[in-house]
């Protein structure tokens, strides 16, 4: 019984973990021609933002109150972050840091 | 180099092949000249002395990018490190300006490591880029491995034949939307390392961001370098060196002359051409001709440093 629920919740995060690795969803971030798209995004506490590199140049996604921080983010390659509380969160690509955008939980 | 009354046609063109496509900067007194490569060999050649290599700058190598611009990075690292193993007379030292990875990766700084020490000098400098700042340490790779000459804060300062180095770090700490900064801290540690210096001792100041505004949209700049420059506007001499656009771009300002380097790995556009700062693709034959190398000459009575850029073709 015990094995069981294992076995059905790693099947579950493996099937979620797929599902982050398609295609963009409403809610996350795609990064292109060097901008965060949408460069204003609003989620529920709770909510993971997933940013999506579809850019020839990897990027990072840094926040300026150090609550995240990306690695570098290679073209493909995707970052995620679960907000729990609320608030507006400024964040920057250290390698062009013209690349600002901002994620407001609420 | 050969040095002979009469300069052979075989001599002229060895040292030719030397020198390469380009431009020969000689800054003596604050003024820079540009003069032809082949007439500089010549006068070489013909015994005028110029001083001896001092260093030689490398930037960009980018170890990891494997995209269209040049899927192979490491090679033409290589081929950098060959023209300067080539030089008849061996710099002193090498500075990194920067960039030396692609995407701050352990494997990518252990490949450039490896490739680097085919350099027949062994004294090389570090300073990083952005890209080898963005592990999710903010530095900790680069710092690993090269944080030790700095404490592991990014800027430094050696002396090297009577001349002042001074390594900086202007990719950390970036404010949203902005330039490059060298921050409060690194200045203070700037102004304490300058106190007291004689003003006729030459500096050179090595950096990965332009420190100057090339171009305010893409980031090209440091916006507080004004400040370093009080500093350093009583001194004789001040050459600055920057990596970040891979292409060569110099500023002539009093005695502070400035000059950014061609990358090893791709070039980059010309300021403000097409939507951002990503590596330009270029036909393949092009390309060595936009990468390259830069040796920096030193003779100091009267002080004169002389920049030669050396492109891979």
């Amino acid at each position: 019984m015990k094995a069981k629920t294992i076995v059905a919740a790693l099947c579950m995060s493996t099937l979620a973990f797929a599902c982050a690795k398609a295609t963009p969803q409403k809610g996350d971030v795609t990064i292109k021609n060097f901008s965060f798209g949408p460069s204003t995004l609003t989620v529920s506490p709770g909510s993971t933002v997933t940013w999506h590199n579809s850019d020839g140049e990897p990027h990072t996604v840094v926040s300026a109150d150090g609550l995240f921080r990306s690695a570098a983010i290679d073209t493909g390659e995707s970052f995620s972050f679960k907000f729990t509380k609320a608030g507006t969160f400024k964040y920057v690509c250290t390698i062009h840091p013209r690349m600002v955008a901002t994620v407001t939980v609420k | 180099m050969i040095v002979t009354d009469k300069p052979s046609r075989r001599g002229a063109l060895k040292c030719l092949a030397y020198g390469g496509a380009g431009t020969l900067f000689t800054l003596s007194g604050g003024v820079l000249v540009a003069s032809d490569l082949a007439q500089a060999a010549t006068k070489k050649m013909m015994g005028a002395d110029t001083g001896t290599p001092l260093f030689v700058q490398i930037s960009d190598s980018h170890i990891g990018f494997n995209k269209e611009a040049n899927p192979d990075v490491a090679g033409t690292l290589k081929q950098s490190i060959a023209l300067v193993n080539a030089m008849p007379q061996q710099p002193s030292l090498i500075l990194h300006t920067g960039d030396i990875t692609q995407l701050s990766r352990p494997d990518q700084f252990d490949l450039a490591e490896q490739l680097l020490k085919g350099l027949k000098v062994s004294e090389i400098h570090y300073t990083p880029g952005e890209h080898d700042t963005s592990d999710a340490g903010g530095g900790k790779e680069f710092f690993d491995r090269f944080g030790k000459p700095s404490k592991n804060l990014g800027y430094y300062s050696f002396d090297s034949h009577g001349v002042h180095f001074i390594a900086l770090i202007n990719v950390l700490d970036f404010k949203a939307g902005g330039l490059g900064i060298l921050g409060p801290a690194q200045l203070a540690w700037l102004k304490k390392d300058l106190e007291g210096r004689s003003a006729s001792q030459p500096l050179v100041v090595f950096a990965h961001m332009p420190m100057w505004t090339i171009y305010e949209p893409w980031g090209w700049g440091t916006g507080d370098a004004d400040q370093a420059f009080a500093l350093m506007r009583r001194f004789g001499s001040v050459t600055v060196l920057n990596g970040h656009i891979h292409q060569i771009v110099s500023k002539v300002e009093g005695n502070i002359t400035f000059h950014t380097a061609r990358a090893t790995c791709y070039p980059q556009p010309a300021a403000g051409v097409g939507p951002g700062p990503g590596p330009l693709t270029v036909p393949k034959d092009q390309l060595p001709h936009m990468l390259g190398i830069r040796s920096v000459t030193y003779a100091p009575h009267p002080v004169t440093m002389t920049i030669k850029d050396t492109a891979l073709a």
